[in-house]
């Protein structure tokens, strides 16, 4: 069964699979995102307290919790290709960069303009979002190294090694609120503990919301990777071609 | 249609307008790199099959 997985490393046999399973999740990806932020926007009532911003949360907490498990997924894939060598796994974390950069920004701008008219500032230098701006940062310098460096397989080893010491923010970014008491953001949106304060009203659009950006994640992660699997082929074949 | 959004309007318009911009842009650039990359491979395997004869 193990054994199964790896067959999926093989550039031939990730094609042909995910050539079937990208529209599914692309349709599916469109449909439960439309539905989580037409619902989240347009049938939740106004809070007590935040008025109509808390319809800010459906792009909030979404893209944050994707622009965190962006790296982490980033984090596995690099790890495998450390360890393993299959080079799908490799461009499958150069492919899921951009959208993890996308997320982090959408985090941040939904979050310094949500914050404006709750706390008064549209930046604090609170725990969570300090580390929020430097797993952006760190987004940047990864695609920055794949750009810098002409061979791709030093790439795939210095970016791997880049998110390795990354993940230790992506970490950070999603925990700070537990080991930090000072700061301005509010505690876990969600959490399985007794005493959870979000009414089903807003939690139920927020998990379709979140399915749909965990959606369109693997969407384009799919997307991505079946086009850096065709550059590489092309700059294989251009090399051959330079050498006569 | 349209939700009442009060005093708030601003930030959440502005919120949802940067958001599915960026999402939407994204798409895009992923769907114009891949028809690209498809077109110059298929530009490079065809330029390989004739010199392979």
């Amino acid at each position: 069964m193990v054994s199964s997985y790896w067959e999926y490393a093989n550039p031939t046999r990730f094609m042909q699979t995910s050539g079937w399973l990208l529209p599914v999740v692309a349709v599916l990806a469109v449909v439960t995102t439309a539905v989580g932020l037409i619902w989240g926007f347009f049938f939740t009532s106004d809070d007590f307290r935040q008025g109509s911003t808390v319809k800010i949360l459906f792009l909030h907490v979404p893209s944050a919790l994707m622009a965190i498990n962006a790296w982490l997924m980033m984090l596995v894939v690099s790890l495998i290709w450390l360890i393993r060598r299959h080079h799908v796994s490799a461009l499958a974390a150069k492919a899921a960069a951009p959208v993890g950069l996308a997320m982090t920004v959408i985090a941040l701008f939904t979050g310094a303009i949500w914050g404006q008219p709750m706390w008064g500032t549209w930046w604090v230098w609170d725990p969570r979002l300090t580390s929020f701006l430097v797993l952006f940062l760190f987004y940047l310098g990864y695609l920055a190294l794949w750009q810098a460096i002409e061979d791709p397989d030093t790439a795939a080893d210095l970016t791997a090694v880049l998110c390795l010491v990354g993940s230790v923010f992506a970490l950070l970014s999603r925990y700070a609120v537990f080991f930090w008491s000072q700061g301005l953001h509010q505690g876990p949106s969600l959490s399985l503990q007794a005493g959870e304060r979000m009414d089903m009203a807003y939690k139920l659009p927020l998990y379709v919301a979140m399915t749909g950006f965990g959606l369109i994640f693997v969407a384009l992660v799919l997307l991505g990777t079946r086009t850096e699997i065709r550059a590489r082929r092309i700059k294989a074949l251009v090399a051959r071609e330079r050498m006569g | 249609m349209m939700p009442d959004l009060g005093r708030y309007a601003f930030e959440v318009s502005a919120a949802y307008i940067f958001s599915l911009s960026v999402l939407a842009g994204l798409v895009i650039w992923y769907l114009a790199r891949n028809a690209r990359m498809r077109r110059d491979l298929a530009e490079a395997e065809e330029r390989r099959s004739r010199r392979d004869g």
